[in-house]
C-alpha cells in the first residue's frame, strides 16, 4: 500500500498527451504521451539531442509545443494565462543544466533571489533558511562568494540550493551530476532522495549516470527517435530485452540509435575511393 | 525567389525589426508598474547609466565647449559680435549639441554596456532562470533600465551643457579676453528657460527612452552566442545613433 501522502490524492503530477514538436524541421517528439507520478522521482533518459531538455521546456511552460496537452497539476500549461503560470512556476524548482546563477550576486543572494521576490520574510527567517539549504548541498561556508568564484560544481550545489529553497512541489534536475566528484555526486544523490521521501516532492530527474540514476529513480522514461522508446522501473529496464534499452545501458555504439551523425561516406570523404561527397 | 523579392528583403526584414521594438515597448510600458516593485533596482541603473557615464560626459562637455567658444570668438570678431559668444554658445548647447552630443556619447557608454549585459545574461540563461522563478525579467531586468536611460539621459544633458558653457567661458573670457559681465548677462537675457532650456530637456529625455530601448531590445533578442552579443552591441550604437540623429530633426520641425 502507498502510504506516501503525496502519490495517495493523485497519480499523476504531469500528464502529457499526443506531443509534437518540430524545432528547424527536425522531429522531435512524434506523439508522446508520457505520465509523471507524484512524490516519485521519474528520470528521463536518451541519447543526446533526443529532446530531453526540450520536453522540460514544454513542461514548464517556456516553449510551445506543435500539438499535443502538457497538465500540469491539473492546469494545462498552454492554455493558462501568464499570471497562472507565473504561480505555477512558483511551485517548481528547476535546476539548469548550466547553473544559470545570477553573476552580479554573491551565492548567499543566489539562493536569497525567490524568497526575496515573491516572500515577505524578515531578514533573519531568510538567512536561516538560505544557510539550511546552503548547508544541505555543502556550501555555507561559501555564501559570500561570488559565483565568479566557485568551480562548475560549485555552482551547480548552488544553484540545487535554490531550486529547493522554497520547498517546491516539484524540482526538475536538468544534468545534476555533471562535474560533481564522487563526494559531491554521493551527497547529492541521498539529498535528492531525501527531499522526495521526507517532503514527498515529485522530482524529474534529466540525467546520462546510469548509476546514479538507478540509484534514486523510481522510474526511467527512455527518450528516442521522437518516442517513448521504454519505460519502468530502472532494473527492469536495464535487463531489458528491447535493442533501445540494450544499446543505452550497455552504452554500445550499434543498435538502433546511431552514434555517428548522418554523414556521407567515410572513405570517400578521406578521398579513399568510392563516390566523390 | 525574384531579383525584386531579394531586394525587397532586407527592407522587409528591417521593417520586422522595427515593428518588433514597437512591440517591445508595449511589453516595457505594460512591465512599468510592476517594475517598481523594483524601485532599488531602478535607482542602481540611474547610478550605472548615468553617475558612471559622468567622466565621459563632462569631459566631452567641456572639450566641445572649449572648441565652440575658440570658434565662435574667431567667426564673432569678424562681425564685431564677440559680446554674443555667451548667447551662442549656451543656444547651441541648449538646444543641439548637449542634447545629441550626449545621446551619441550615452550611446557609446550606457547603451553598449545594457545590451552586453543583458545579451549575456540571455545567453547564460539567467533571464530564463528568472522566469521560471517565477519573476518576471521584463519588470525586474529591463523595465528599470528603461527608467534609468528616462531619468539619467537629461541629467547628463545638463551637466554637458553646464561643462560646455564653462569650457566656452574658459577659453572666450579667461584666454581671449572676452568682459565676464557680458559673457554672462547677455547669455541670462537671451536664453529663456521654457524655449530653450526645456527644449533640450525634452529631446534628451527622448532620446534617453529610444536609446535604452534600442539597446534593450537588441540585448534581449540577442542569439545566445559571443557572435551575438558582439553584433548585438554593435548594432546599439549603429541604431541608437540614427534614431537620435533623426528624433533630432523630427523634434526640432516641432519645436522650433
Amino acid at each position: 500500500m502507498d502510504t506516501n501522502p503525496a502519490t495517495a490524492r493523485d497519480p499523476a503530477l504531469i500528464t502529457i498527451r499526443g506531443l509534437r514538436t518540430v524545432l528547424n524541421g527536425k522531429v522531435i517528439f512524434d506523439g508522446v504521451d508520457l505520465d509523471i507520478p507524484r512524490g516519485r522521482i521519474t528520470a528521463i533518459m536518451g541519447p543526446s539531442g533526443t529532446g530531453k531538455t526540450t520536453l522540460i521546456r514544454h513542461v514548464t511552460g517556456q516553449l510551445a509545443p506543435d500539438a499535443g496537452t502538457i497538465m500540469v497539476d491539473g492546469q494545462d500549461v498552454w492554455k493558462i494565462n501568464r499570471q497562472a503560470l507565473f504561480a505555477l512556476r512558483e511551485k517548481i524548482g528547476y535546476l539548469f543544466q548550466n547553473s544559470a546563477l545570477l553573476t552580479d550576486f554573491s551565492v548567499f543572494e543566489n539562493v536569497a533571489f525567490p524568497l526575496r521576490q515573491h516572500l515577505k520574510l524578515p531578514e533573519e527567517i531568510v538567512r536561516n533558511i538560505v544557510l539550511t539549504k546552503l548547508q544541505a548541498v555543502g556550501l555555507r561556508g561559501a555564501a559570500q562568494l561570488m559565483p565568479s568564484e566557485l568551480s562548475g560544481g560549485m555552482m551547480r550545489r548552488v544553484a540545487l540550493a535554490r531550486a529547493i529553497v522554497r520547498d517546491p512541489m516539484l524540482i526538475i534536475y536538468d544534468e545534476p551530476f555533471v562535474g560533481l566528484d564522487p563526494i559531491a555526486l554521493n551527497q547529492i544523490l541521498i539529498l535528492i532522495r531525501t527531499l522526495n521521501q521526507t517532503l514527498g516532492i515529485t522530482s524529474i530527474l534529466i540525467a546520462h549516470e546510469l548509476a546514479a540514476v538507478q540509484q534514486v529513480a523510481d522510474s526511467i522514461y527512455l527518450l528516442a527517435a521522437g518516442k517513448i522508446a521504454a519505460h519502468g522501473a530502472p532494473a527492469e529496464l536495464a535487463r531489458g530485452a528491447s535493442p533501445w534499452t540494450k544499446q543505452f545501458f550497455a552504452g554500445e555504439a550499434d543498435g538502433p540509435v546511431p552514434f555517428q551523425y548522418p554523414a556521407p561516406d567515410y572513405a570517400a570523404q578521406l578521398g579513399l575511393g568510392g563516390a566523390k561527397p | 525567389m525574384s531579383l525584386a523579392q531579394r531586394g525587397f528583403a532586407p527592407f522587409a526584414a528591417g521593417l520586422a525589426q522595427v515593428g518588433a521594438c514597437g512591440l517591445f515597448l508595449v511589453q516595457i510600458l505594460r512591465a512599468v508598474p510592476r517594475s517598481l516593485r523594483h524601485f532599488r533596482e531602478t535607482v542602481r541603473q540611474v547610478f550605472f547609466v548615468g553617475a558612471m557615464s559622468l567622466v565621459i560626459i563632462m569631459t566631452c562637455g567641456l572639450f566641445v565647449g572649449m572648441v565652440l567658444g575658440l570658434q565662435l570668438y574667431h567667426t564673432l570678431s569678424i562681425f564685431g559680435g564677440t559680446a554674443a559668444l555667451g548667447t551662442v554658445v549656451a543656444l547651441s548647447l541648449y538646444r543641439e549639441l548637449g542634447p545629441v552630443v550626449t545621446a551619441l556619447l550615452f550611446a557609446g557608454r550606457a547603451g553598449t554596456s545594457i545590451t552586453a549585459e543583458i545579451g549575456l545574461m540571455r545567453a547564460t540563461d539567467q533571464l530564463d532562470a528568472m522566469e521560471m522563478m517565477a519573476v518576471d525579467p521584463l519588470a525586474y531586468v529591463v523595465a528599470p533600465r528603461f527608467l534609468a536611460g528616462i531619468v539619467a539621459m537629461p541629467l547628463l544633458a545638463c551637466t554637458f551643457n553646464a561643462l560646455g558653457i564653462l569650457g566656452a567661458h574658459l577659453v572666450g573670457v579667461s584666454w581671449l579676453g572676452l568682459d565676464n559681465g557680458t559673457f554672462w548677462s547677455n547669455m541670462t537675457s537671451n536664453v529663456d528657460v521654457w524655449d530653450d532650456v526645456m527644449n533640450g530637456v525634452w529631446k534628451s529625455t527622448a532620446f534617453g527612452a529610444v536609446i535604452t530601448l534600442i539597446a534593450t531590445f537588441q540585448g534581449y533578442t540577442t542569439p545566445p552566442t559571443s557572435e551575438g552579443v558582439a553584433y548585438a552591441t554593435t548594432r546599439t550604437v549603429v541604431f541608437s545613433s540614427i534614431a537620435t540623429l533623426a528624433l533630432d530633426f523630427v523634434m526640432t520641425a516641432f519645436l522650433m
